[in-house]
C-alpha cells in the first residue's frame, strides 16, 4: 500500500486505521498482546470513579510502558464518555478525562437507552457543540444516519462514528447502504464504531469508504483475541486497499473471463 | 449532626480542609497519574487542589481512566 495513505484527524497522523478498545479481555497481558498484534495507534478508555480502597497500577502507565518502544511512539489515548445519558454528564466526563489524561480527544457517547446503548441524538448534538466550543477534539458515536452525521460535522466534530450495529452485538454492518452514503457525503472522516463481529465486517466497513474502524468486543471476546487482532489489522488494510482500488461493476449475468475464440470442438 | 462530604456518591464525615489534603489522606499524591477531580460538578485542575477548600455538603468526584471500548 502507498506510504502516503495516512489517516489524519484534527491534524494528527495515524498510520493504522484500526482503533482498539481495551475492555473485556481475559487479562491485561492478552489485551497488550492484542494491541501489539492489531498495530493500532489509538485505544479507547473509560473514565470511572476511583476505588479509594487500595492502589492499583494506572492503565495509562501500563499502556505507555508497553508501547514506548514503538517507532510511532506510545499508543494514543481516546477516552470515552460511555454510560453518559445527558449532555451535562458527558461534558463533565470529557472535562475530567482531559484533566486526567491531558488530551482534548474524546469519544463522545451519549446514550438514550441503557439496554440498547443507542445514541440520544438531541443530547449528542448538544454535547458536541459544547465540547467543540471548549476546545475538544470530538469524535461522536452516532446513528447510521446521514443527517445526524452532517449535523455533527457542521458543529465541528473532528470525525463521525456511526454504529454498524448495537454496541457489543457483533452483528456486523446492518445497513451498509447508509454507511456508504454517509462516507460519500461526510466532510470529516467516518469511523465505523460498534457492531463489528469478525474480520469481514471490518473489511466491508473500509470498502464502503470508512476512514477507520473502532472495535473492541470482536477482539476481546474472540476465542483467540491476539489472533483476531491480527486478522482485524489485515482486514482493515485489505478493505482500505480494495476501496482505493475501486471494485469492478456488479453484473446480473455471467461474463466469461476466458477468451471465447479458439474453443476446442467449435 | 457533624459535617459531611459526599465522595463518589457516598457520604462520609468531612475530615479534610482542602481537596489536596483529602486526596493525600487516601494515598493520592498531587502527581498521581491519571487522576482527575470535580467538586460540585466542576473540574478542579490539579494545580488548584491545595488551595481548593472543602465545605460541609460538598460533593467530590474522583476519577481515573480504566479499560473501555
Amino acid at each position: 500500500m502507498s506510504q502516503t495513505d495516512t489517516l489524519i484527524i484534527a491534524g494528527r497522523s495515524l498510520g493504522s486505521r484500526l482503533f482498539l478498545g481495551t475492555a473485556g479481555y481475559p487479562n491485561q497481558q492478552v489485551m497488550l498482546d492484542a494491541l501489539a498484534a492489531s498495530g493500532s495507534e489509538l485505544v479507547t478508555l473509560a473514565i470511572r470513579r476511583i476505588s479509594l480502597d487500595g492502589y492499583s497500577e494506572s492503565l495509562v502507565d501500563v499502556l505507555a510502558r508497553a508501547t514506548a518502544g514503538r517507532p510511532t511512539g506510545p499508543v494514543g489515548l481516546l477516552p470515552n464518555t460511555a454510560g453518559c445519558m445527558t449532555a451535562k454528564e458527558a461534558v463533565l466526563t470529557a472535562q475530567l478525562s482531559r484533566e486526567a489524561l491531558d488530551t482534548p480527544w474524546i469519544k463522545l457517547e451519549v446514550i438514550g437507552d441503557r439496554e440498547l446503548l443507542y445514541p440520544d441524538v438531541e443530547e449528542l448534538l448538544r454535547a458536541t457543540e459544547e465540547l467543540v466550543n471548549d476546545g475538544f477534539v470530538v469524535l461522536p458515536y452516532c446513528n447510521d444516519d446521514p443527517v445526524t452525521c452532517r449535523k455533527l460535522a457542521d458543529l465541528g466534530a473532528a470525525a463521525v462514528m456511526p454504529l454498524g450495529a448495537f454496541i457489543g452485538s457483533g452483528m456486523g454492518i446492518r445497513n451498509p447502504h447508509a454507511i456508504e452514503t454517509i462516507c460519500a457525503r461526510s466532510p470529516v472522516p467516518v469511523v465505523l464504531d460498534a457492531g463489528i463481529g469478525t474480520a469481514s465486517d471490518a473489511a466491508l466497513a473500509m470498502e464502503l469508504g470508512c476512514a477507520a474502524v473502532l472495535l473492541n468486543t470482536a477482539v476481546s471476546k474472540a476465542r483467540d483475541p491476539v489472533r483476531m487482532a491480527a486478522a482485524m489489522r489485515d482486514a482493515v488494510s485489505a478493505g482500505r486497499s480494495a476501496h482505493l482500488a475501486g471494485r469492478m461493476p456488479m453484473r446480473a449475468q455471467a461474463e466469461p473471463s476466458s477468451p471465447q475464440m479458439g474453443l476446442i470442438g467449435s | 449532626m457533624s459535617a459531611v462530604l459526599r465522595v463518589n456518591g457516598r457520604e462520609e464525615p468531612l475530615s479534610a480542609a482542602s481537596v489536596a489534603e483529602f486526596l493525600a489522606g487516601r494515598g493520592i499524591a498531587e502527581g498521581a497519574p491519571g487522576v482527575a477531580v470535580a467538586l460540585n460538578g466542576a473540574v478542579v485542575p490539579r494545580r488548584l487542589w491545595p488551595e481548593t477548600p472543602l465545605q460541609p455538603g460538598d460533593s467530590l468526584e474522583i476519577v481515573r481512566p480504566i479499560q473501555g471500548g
